[in-house]
């Protein structure tokens, strides 16, 4: 066994994986978040809030209905999708033709109003949610312990963000929601309808955010301020990568959560600050982001 | 208009001269402040619960003693000591609030402890946990009841290594509080003959602790003790039970646990978790019949009340008691001299006294949390392993080294 600065290499494989494992939760927050700025040009700060929901999701459909967690993965993002959808036909829908600002304010608004609303129905300090017993355990693979459900996490969400890309980026549908965004008046001309479009792009971005929070139920505590703890990880994901950028949001989920793996070996106080001294350092030499255009 | 503003003049003047007037009818009116986290982590353990058992002391107080009138108001604060120290300058000084009780965060409680100093009034510690409000940092002013980092340290420290458990290494919080936890907890493992192996500090509000749990793996200890609370608290343990790290043979000492994290881990996860703490609601009936006091006044739905409740409840009941042999509540030192004269006494922590480092006296009980299948109803936590008695569950009043302990 060999050693890297003082550290066996046993362990920092197995921290390498860990980032990974970690990076896929950025990943899939920063798409839904990039999806949702990049087609509706909306800051949507309630992400963190609509991951929150769908964790709490998942536990009250076990709790009242029954479903487990596999049910739960399809059912928690469609009914949060729908409170997305109510959200953005009601309210978001009249801020499009001003600045950035407004959005941003509402949707932090929002969130604040939400967490605050499950506050007050559950308390603060979290609730219980049971692993699928079809993946609890775990492998030992020689360097490392690796849970099962941790390889679940990586596997689902790496499918989960590539089919997103490929969707936006290689098929009819989502060049008709590029052109959508580049020229709506266009785009309406030709008959499609557009504002249905964009209020079904944000209810799948906020679906997306439910996603990632239901797979969080089993391993993370499932409590009203778990959004607001990850969110702005996740905003300087999203500025890292550059705003809007698919692809950049993806990379730059994975490669942060390795980069903070490592840090968590080498200067664990440091490790919730090692994102924002690369959002500077990213920012200072391209303030468009790594992905960025423009 | 005019006459408008002539109404409300004559009706401020008014009530201004019935204050008055009241004041000086021989009705005593002592104020009462809760001071806790009302929004954010710590709301469970503290928060509304603890507004309900200050009630609660007041409503027994005033069945023996109907002619002192007693207010209480509550504040929140938001576990920030800037935010904590200014609504207590305000209480104090515009607000005549006489008594502040509660602050589940220690660095909130030892920026108020010194408001109430400086002011002359008194401040009842149930919420935070750090052992140096009556050690270095103690003053005339404050009392430390529920419980502190060096109970929690001894009690399960001790247990641990006493059962076998005699390398450790500490998950710490990296602040205050943790560090106060990992400092008492190492010096009581090292003294019972165990050895620290190692320990990593994470920062607080950490969501993915697998990372640090490979590093404790990785270490061989035979313990891992969990020096951080809350949210931090539960996610590890629930990602230690993913890790597979009980399983492997390694035990996990939580630190500090509260009922309430517990109720958020699920006994399938938290099941064989040793804790220490000096009340629990399911222990005896005096207890359970408080508990059901406690949501009628207000406790929230759901929740079972914590150590941090009980103790809130006790002080203040404590400290009216004081305050009705004073006759008086505005000198906040006398009260606390006449609280640390008089034995304690109530239905939750029994009879025990105040030293004077301002350190309440009382047992504290080594837990372990049930299995799902022992678990009777909602709130069936704990069955009790141990009971450490008063006099060896708190620090020796010579060890702390504050400054009112003469030698």
């Amino acid at each position: 066994m060999f050693e890297i600065f003082g550290i066996p290499s046993q362990a920092l494989f197995g921290q390498l994986l860990i980032g990974l494992i970690n990076g896929s939760f950025y990943a899939l927050l920063s798409l839904g978040l990039a999806v949702i700025f990049g087609m509706l040009n909306i800051i949507n700060f309630a992400h963190g809030a609509q991951y929150m929901m769908g964790a709490f999701a998942a536990y009250l459909l076990l709790q009242y209905t029954g479903i487990g967690y596999w049910g739960a993965l399809i059912v928690a993002p469609i009914i949060v999708g729908i409170t997305g959808v109510i959200i953005e036909r009601t309210m978001l829908k009249q801020l499009y033709k001003l600045d950035h600002l407004y959005g941003l304010l509402l949707t932090f608004g929002l969130a604040l109003v939400i967490e605050g609303v499950f506050r007050n129905y559950f308390g603060a300090s979290g609730l219980p949610y049971q692993m699928p017993s079809s993946l609890a355990g775990g492998h030992n693979l020689g360097f490392m312990f690796l849970p099962n459900y941790r390889g679940w996490v990586v596997g689902a969400s790496l499918a989960v963000c590539l089919a997103t890309w490929f969707v936006i980026e290689k098929t009819r549908l989502g060049a008709y929601l590029r052109a959508a965004t580049e020229n709506p008046t266009l785009v309406r001309s030709f008959g499609i309808n557009v504002p249905r479009m964009i209020t079904l792009t944000y209810g799948f971005g906020v679906a997306l955010a439910a996603f990632a929070g239901v797979m969080a139920a089993p391993i993370y505590n499932v409590s009203p301020q778990m959004g607001s703890d990850i969110i702005i990880v996740v905003f300087a994901v999203v500025v890292i990568g550059g705003m809007g950028s698919i692809m950049g949001a993806i990379i730059t989920g994975f490669g942060l959560g390795v980069a903070e793996g490592l840090t968590k070996v080498f200067f664990p106080e440091a490790s919730s600050t090692v994102i924002f001294v690369i959002m500077a350092i990213v920012l200072l030499i391209r303030p468009a982001g790594l992905f960025g255009r423009g | 208009m005019k006459k408008m503003i002539g109404a409300v003049a004559a009706a401020v003047v008014a009530l201004g001269l019935g204050a008055a007037a009241y004041a000086q009818s021989g009705t005593q009116t002592v104020k009462i402040g809760v001071l806790s986290d009302m929004s954010s982590l710590y709301q469970d353990i503290g928060g509304p619960g603890s507004v309900a058992a200050a009630k609660l002391a007041v409503e027994d107080f005033n069945k023996t003693h109907p002619n002192i009138k007693v207010e209480i108001v509550s504040g929140d604060h938001q576990n920030k000591p800037d935010v904590g120290s200014s609504i207590a300058t305000k209480w104090f000084d515009a607000d005549g609030v006489d008594m502040i009780v509660d602050i589940p965060n220690s660095g909130v409680a030892l920026a108020v402890s010194q408001v109430a100093a400086n002011k002359n009034k008194v401040f009842l510690a149930n919420g935070p946990a750090s052992s140096d409000l009556t050690g270095a940092k103690c003053n005339p002013n404050t009392i430390h009841w529920a419980y502190d980092t060096w109970m929690l340290a001894n009690g399960t420290g001790k247990a641990m290594v006493k059962t076998g458990g005699d390398t450790w290494f500490f998950l710490t919080a990296d602040y205050a509080f943790g560090h106060a936890l990992e400092r008492d907890t190492a010096a009581v493992v090292e003294k019972n003959g165990g050895k620290v192996l190692g320990k990593v500090r994470h920062p607080l509000n950490t969501s993915d602790f697998s990372s640090f749990l490979l590093q404790a793996q990785s270490s061989k200890a035979k313990v891992i003790g969990l020096a951080n609370a809350g949210g931090d608290t539960i996610n590890s343990i629930k990602q230690a039970a993913e890790f597979g790290i009980v399983k492997g043979g390694q035990s996990l000492a939580g630190l500090l646990v509260f009922s309430s994290d517990v109720n958020a881990l699920g006994l399938e996860t938290a099941q064989g978790l040793v804790l220490t703490a000096t009340w629990y609601w399911d222990m005896n009936d005096a207890n359970r019949e408080w508990t059901k006091r406690w949501h009628a006044a207000g406790g929230p739905n759901g929740k079972v009340p914590t150590m941090i409740h009980a103790g809130v409840y006790s002080s203040t009941l404590h400290y009216l008691k004081a305050v009705a042999a004073l006759k008086q509540s505005k000198d906040g030192a006398a009260v606390v001299a006449e609280m640390k004269k008089m034995p304690t006494d109530d239905v939750l922590f029994g009879k025990g006294i105040v030293r004077q480092d301002g350190r309440k006296i009382h047992p504290a009980y080594l837990f372990e949390v049930k299995k799902p299948s022992e678990s009777k109803k909602p709130g069936d936590f704990y069955k009790l392993r141990a009971t450490i008695p008063a006099e060896e569950a708190f620090r020796p009043l010579k060890e702390g080294g504050c400054p009112l302990v003469k030698s």
